[in-house]
């Protein structure tokens, strides 16, 4: 009954969140670009230097786990949400409150064992509310709500003073030497953000496949019914919320120690929009697409400047080329630069899905 | 109105007992009591009538976008880039012509024209896909950000206001009784008044379009099934271009307005686009009357923290966005489907 199709990108098919053909071989599965991919990730620092480590691929792996949690929630929930950066910075902001800051008056200076987890759990327990008020009405409803909450948390964290320490935020937020390595070096921040990422991957992954998953997208696709077979459609979706703001958390607090302060600044509605354009312009159907646009955003604000300067424009305009390019992407390819992919693939290999285009939600 | 008061008598009284304590804080001289509790009567007078005002202006970016999005199921998240293009090229006219009134017209016409460009080459091409459409937009408003940023730089430009209209107008509103014995009255900016009269102007005008003319009739019957209207030989393109044109016409006119008495910034796009957004939510999607009441509600709340707990005055806004979205996710004034 089930037919092995070796029509589509493979490590896609593996990454798709189909629940796997035979259970104790779908390690065996992955394919080799999976392996060529990870193991070329691995000796990166072998072959970049610190500047690559730490600014290109480290920001691309928390801006990646960022975005795959709006992912989950777009691509398996159905539900675009706009809270997720905020989530994230909550999560930058409580590590710096908590934890130890430039900001003494502020920070309790609680130890790393304590703070860290303190902090994302309030991360997803806002992240919980925000998805259980979002949840109550749909489409792009949810959109408008969450942009709002969104921006009440930016103008709020600009206002208060006395515990987000309004405009300036927070600085010297570094994280804890653990082992005796100091984890802001390029090298261990590259594997602790590749770590962190590679497992928020997997978990996507795993939960998606998962009976929890699956009744998400079964939700998302048809929530009546759902409902009729005994699903509680609300829960699923607030759970959901929770375990993407978890994910969001993890990367908030990666953030704001890559960049050793935070700030409303952090979580303005220009980041959170960004967020919005690299899950979108790598693809919102598969966990893999929001690294990969991540890594194109990266690549983008780096060397933009030096781009637009070759064409006499001033280095301000970087932002008129992510929007044109995010236009053009939605306009001809509603799935990302993952969707082109897909479509050149089909068409190189001549056959067709037989039940249409992949089903677009 | 009547039914209303049938259906919901404990909400009716509710209302009632509510206007009628806020006229009584407006109208009586306020006692020592109620200063010490209250802080000074100016003061929370000068609060209510600028969230009025403040709800006037969102009123009018607002409804553009609730009429939008009422008939088109098109949620434009530039919206805000419109009100902010109005605003610039109002400033523009305005500085260059030296007549206040020029403005608006022209800001009006050009801003109507991009509205209309928009419908027509982005959102008739994705019909039906709000998702696509509502990404688009977003997309767009940080293209149209950042160009603006381009042409007129991240200073603040305020609109000056025309002599007749500059300094103060007395209101006969008490404010206190002074030493003479004789009642001081309330003086308030008399820009702000003429803006909250042309918006209740605009407000009842649109009101009667829509429930008087037979383009209303026509807009009505779309809101309720576009296919339908399509059907029966309305070419309804014609009614989406014009109601598109004219709801970002609107937020022209608003940039103008929000340009007099505020001013115009690179940040104020997001800022009111986010009004809006919070204005219909809270109002209901797709409805005139709930518009005005969600702006009235909103524009009073921020003015009233920004007085009484300054840090907390966003909270507020989005408490009570909260509170409507819990208890009547549809909105106040909006209707289930």
């Amino acid at each position: 009954m089930v037919q092995i199709d070796r029509s589509g990108d493979p490590l896609g098919d593996i990454l798709n969140g189909k629940p796997a053909q035979t259970r104790p071989g779908w390690l065996v599965q992955l394919p080799l670009p999976f392996w060529a991919v990870a193991f070329l990730l691995l000796i990166m620092p072998l072959i970049a230097n610190n500047f690559w480590l730490f600014q290109v691929f480290g920001w691309s792996f928390i801006l990646g786990m960022i975005a795959l949690s709006l992912m989950f929630l777009a691509g398996y929930g159905g539900m675009v949400s706009l809270i997720q950066m905020s989530v994230a910075g909550l999560a930058g902001y409580m590590v710096a409150i908590l934890g130890t800051s430039g900001m003494a008056e502020i920070s309790l200076n609680w130890p790393w064992w304590l703070n860290i987890p303190v902090a994302i759990g309030i991360a997803a327990l806002f992240g919980t509310i925000v998805g259980a008020l979002a949840v109550r009405t749909e489409g792009i409803y949810t959109i408008m709500i969450t942009l709002a909450v969104a921006a009440a948390f930016f103008y709020f964290t600009r206002q208060n003073y006395g515990i987000f320490n309004g405009y300036t935020g927070f600085n010297r937020v570094l994280p804890p030497p653990l082992f005796g390595v100091n984890w802001r070096d390029p090298v261990p921040f590259y594997y602790l953000t590749l770590g962190c990422a590679a497992l928020s991957l997997a978990a996507v992954t795993y939960v998606a496949r998962s009976p929890f998953g699956l009744a998400l997208q079964g939700v998302r696709d048809g929530p009546r019914r759902m409902a009729a077979l005994g699903f509680n459609v609300t829960a699923h979706r607030i759970a959901a919320y929770t375990f993407a703001s978890v994910i969001a958390a993890v990367g908030g607090i990666l953030l704001v120690w890559q960049n050793s302060q935070i700030s409303p600044g952090t979580v303005g509605i220009p980041v959170v929009i960004d967020i919005l354009v690299i899950a979108v312009v790598g693809g919102v159907k598969r966990p893999i697409g929001p690294f990969i646009g991540a890594v194109i955003y990266v690549l983008l604000r780096t060397f933009s400047p030096d781009v637009l300067t070759a064409f006499g424009l001033s280095t301000e305009r970087f932002k008129t080329l992510i929007g044109l390019g995010f236009v053009l992407i939605v306009f001809f390819s509603p799935d990302g630069v993952l969707g082109l992919w897909e479509r050149w693939q089909a068409r190189r290999h001549k056959r067709r899905d037989p039940l249409g285009d992949g089903g677009t939600p | 109105m009547r039914g209303f008061v049938s259906r919901n008598p404990v909400w009716s009284a509710v209302i009632v007992l509510g206007l009628a304590i806020l006229l009584w804080l407006i109208l009586s001289p306020w006692t020592s009591d109620m200063e010490a509790l209250l802080g000074r009567k100016r003061l929370f007078l000068n609060a209510l009538f600028g969230g009025i005002t403040l709800g006037a202006l969102y009123f009018l970016v607002a409804s553009g976008f609730t009429l939008i999005f009422g008939l088109m199921r098109n949620v434009n998240l530039a919206h805000g880039s419109l009100y902010l293009l109005g605003g610039y090229i109002g400033f523009e006219v305005s500085e260059r012509s030296g007549s206040w009134l020029l403005a608006f017209p022209v800001s009006f016409v050009i801003v109507a024209i991009v509205g209309m460009i928009l419908q027509n080459q982005v959102f008739r091409r994705m019909e039906g896909e709000e998702l696509r459409q509502t990404l688009v937009t977003i997309g767009l408003s940080v293209v149209l950000a950042d160009l603006m940023l381009w042409w007129w730089g991240g200073q603040s430009y305020t609109i000056q206001t025309p002599d007749w209209l500059s300094g103060p107008a007395q209101v006969p509103i008490v404010v206190g009784v002074n030493r003479a014995g004789e009642a001081t009255y309330l003086s308030y900016p008399a820009v702000r008044i003429a803006i909250l009269l042309a918006a209740i102007v605009i407000g009842v005008l649109m009101w009667l379009v829509l429930n008087r003319s037979r383009l209303g009739m026509l807009i009505r019957a779309g809101v309720d099934d576009r296919e339908m209207l399509a059907a029966s030989g309305v070419r309804i393109q014609w009614v989406f271009l014009a109601v598109f044109g004219f709801g970002a016409g609107l937020a022209g006119i608003g940039g103008i307005v929000g340009g007099t008495f505020q001013s115009l910034t690179p940040g104020e796009d997001t800022r009111f686009l986010l009004a809006s957004l919070v204005v219909v939510i809270v109002g209901g999607m797709g409805s005139i009357p709930g518009a005005a009441l969600g702006a009235v509600i909103i524009g009073i709340s921020e003015q009233m923290g920004l007085v009484y707990a300054p840090t907390y005055s966003v909270v507020f806004t989005f408490l009570i966005m909260v509170a409507v979205l819990a208890f009547r996710p549809q909105g106040l004034l909006g209707r289930t489907r």
